[in-house]
């Protein structure tokens, strides 16, 4: 591929990579709506809802201090960079180096201390309980999290994401196909809990006892608002692609490269949305033990590709 | 095939973990139940050239017959009447038996292969599944406070067993295989019947209560 070719490319995933990610939430909420006998809302309905809450004016309490407005900025940006280490389709990833990995894990981590520092910024106390609730699963899914990148680390023997995800996965998968089988299961639960979906937290509710991250953005308003949810569904995009790349792989040629990432990312909103409509929200208290659970798989994985 | 073998021996390891974390004993008696099935595969996916394939077909049919489908519909029938629907306060926590589990899983696949057995030949994840499964069993009985569950973890202790057995299938006559099959059988049969008696005395299945009996 000639160099001016690969920035157009590597330019129109930055573009599919900003422009995607509330179609999936679209997605999700389809699938749900199918599965409960609904017509549903339109499929860009996320998109509507974004402009929307674009349009209107921020409020802000006068107990809060710049920590509030930062959040959400923060956020979006945290994540949006987290999402330049990620290779889409057949293109390289925008930006790639050895260990990148953990970078891309405290660019989300970045995102969650900044919503949860905003809000235990307003003072209430629900919102406070809500960032509990969040950094304390947060804890438990970032070693699974790890455990899954070191899996893949293992099995392709690089320690960049580009090439976690690369030229070395089809072959991984030739000779580790059930330790990469327990990661990719194993990475669908983090993203299921890093995400707020069902059955960790559901992202619909807005019941006071069970909610975790919605509780920490209800003081959010307008264009903030907007940040957050444009967010939550990059973050969504970014597990939807990492989790297509390492089950389907890459195709050859360059279309069918792409077509095969972006069928597996919309695979992945199907899949959130069949849990979400078969699955009822855990309780709080069970959370920990699947979130355990998917670390003890992948340290499983792990100990199969160490033998 | 040889991926589909590695398959099935992870396949029996996951449940054991997920055996280790589940409180509903419905769902923990059919993954019980699958687990046997899987078992009762593995002498057909392991048989190769020279060994007796009627010896296979004998054992992985005596196991999908008893393991499979007999003993769990006894226990079934066990909860039905003890009318219980899950474990609620076992020994050690839902977790830390989970954690338990998983260091157990990767001491048995690190150090299996310095164990001084006949493996020559035989499948790579074998003997670390066999000890894997010996030790979930093993820790269910031990920090499960209902019966039923700790049948259950006997049931897991002898599938470890069995796996380990296939080791020396070729050596094992057929008739110590039908007796081992016969006495988890016997074992479950009878523990059955002590489950039954136990909760018409006492109303509870819970074994703790047991320990403080006087006359």
């Amino acid at each position: 591929m000639t160099p001016p070719m690969l920035l157009l490319r590597t330019l129109l995933h930055l573009a599919a990579l900003l422009a995607v990610p509330p179609l999936l939430l679209g997605v999700v909420n389809r699938t749900k709506s199918i599965f409960a006998g609904r017509a549903g809302p339109p499929l860009l309905q996320p998109y509507f809802d974004l402009a929307k809450l674009l349009r209107k004016g921020a409020v802000y309490s006068r107990t809060t201090t710049w920590v509030f407005r930062a959040g959400p900025i923060v956020g979006l940006a945290a994540v949006a960079s987290a999402g330049l280490l990620l290779s889409m389709g057949g293109a390289p990833a925008a930006l790639s180096f050895a260990g990148d990995f953990v970078l891309f894990a405290y660019l989300l981590g970045l995102a969650r201390f900044f919503t949860a520092l905003a809000a235990l910024d307003t003072g209430s106390a629900f919102e406070g309980m809500g960032a509990a609730r969040e950094v304390t699963f947060a804890s438990l899914a970032e070693p699974a999290l790890f455990l899954c990148l070191l899996v893949l680390a293992r099995a392709t023997g690089t320690l960049s994401l580009s090439g976690m995800l690369g030229p070395a996965l089809p072959g991984a998968w030739g000779t580790a196909a059930p330790a990469l089988l327990l990661a990719a299961i194993s990475l669908f639960v983090i993203a299921l809990a890093e995400n707020s979906r069902i059955p960790v937290d559901d992202p619909n509710t807005h019941l006071e006892l069970t909610m975790i991250h919605e509780v920490m953005v209800l003081d959010h308003g307008g264009p903030d608002l907007a940040f957050i949810l444009y967010g939550a569904a990059l973050k969504l995009f970014l597990f939807g692609a990492i989790l297509s790349r390492l089950v389907l792989g890459r195709g050859d040629g360059a279309l069918a490269a792409e077509a095969l990432f972006f069928l597996g990312v919309a695979v992945f909103a199907v899949a959130v949305g069949v849990v979400e409509s078969v699955m009822a929200r855990l309780r709080i208290v069970r959370v920990p033990q699947l979130l355990v659970g998917a670390s003890v798989l992948s340290v499983f994985a792990l100990v199969l590709l160490l033998r | 095939m040889a991926s589909f073998v590695d398959l099935v021996f992870i396949l029996v390891v996951v449940i054991d973990l997920f055996l280790l974390a589940s409180s509903r004993l419905g769902a923990a008696i059919r993954t019980v139940a699958i687990q046997g099935a899987l078992l009762a595969a593995l002498p057909l996916l392991l048989v190769g050239e020279g060994h007796h394939l009627g010896h296979a077909l004998l054992l992985a049919g005596g196991a999908l017959a008893i393991k499979g489908a007999f003993i769990p519909w006894l226990m079934f029938r066990a909860i039905r009447e003890a009318s219980i629907r899950r474990e609620m306060e076992p020994i050690v926590g839902f977790v830390p038996s989970m954690v338990l589990g998983g260091v157990g899983v990767a001491l048995a696949f690190a150090f299996s292969s310095r164990l001084p057995l006949p493996s020559a030949g035989a499948h790579a994840f074998l003997v670390p599944t066999a000890l894997s499964t010996v030790w979930a069993g093993l820790l269910l009985v031990v920090t499960r406070k209902k019966a039923v569950s700790q049948v259950l973890g006997f049931l897991v202790l002898e599938n470890g067993v069995y796996v380990f057995g296939l080791l020396l299938s070729d050596v094992m006559p057929v008739m110590v295989e039908a007796g081992v099959l016969l006495d988890l059988f016997a074992a479950v049969f009878v523990m059955g019947i002590v489950m039954f008696h136990i909760n018409r005395e006492f109303s509870s299945l819970d074994t703790e209560k047991l320990s403080a009996l006087k006359d």
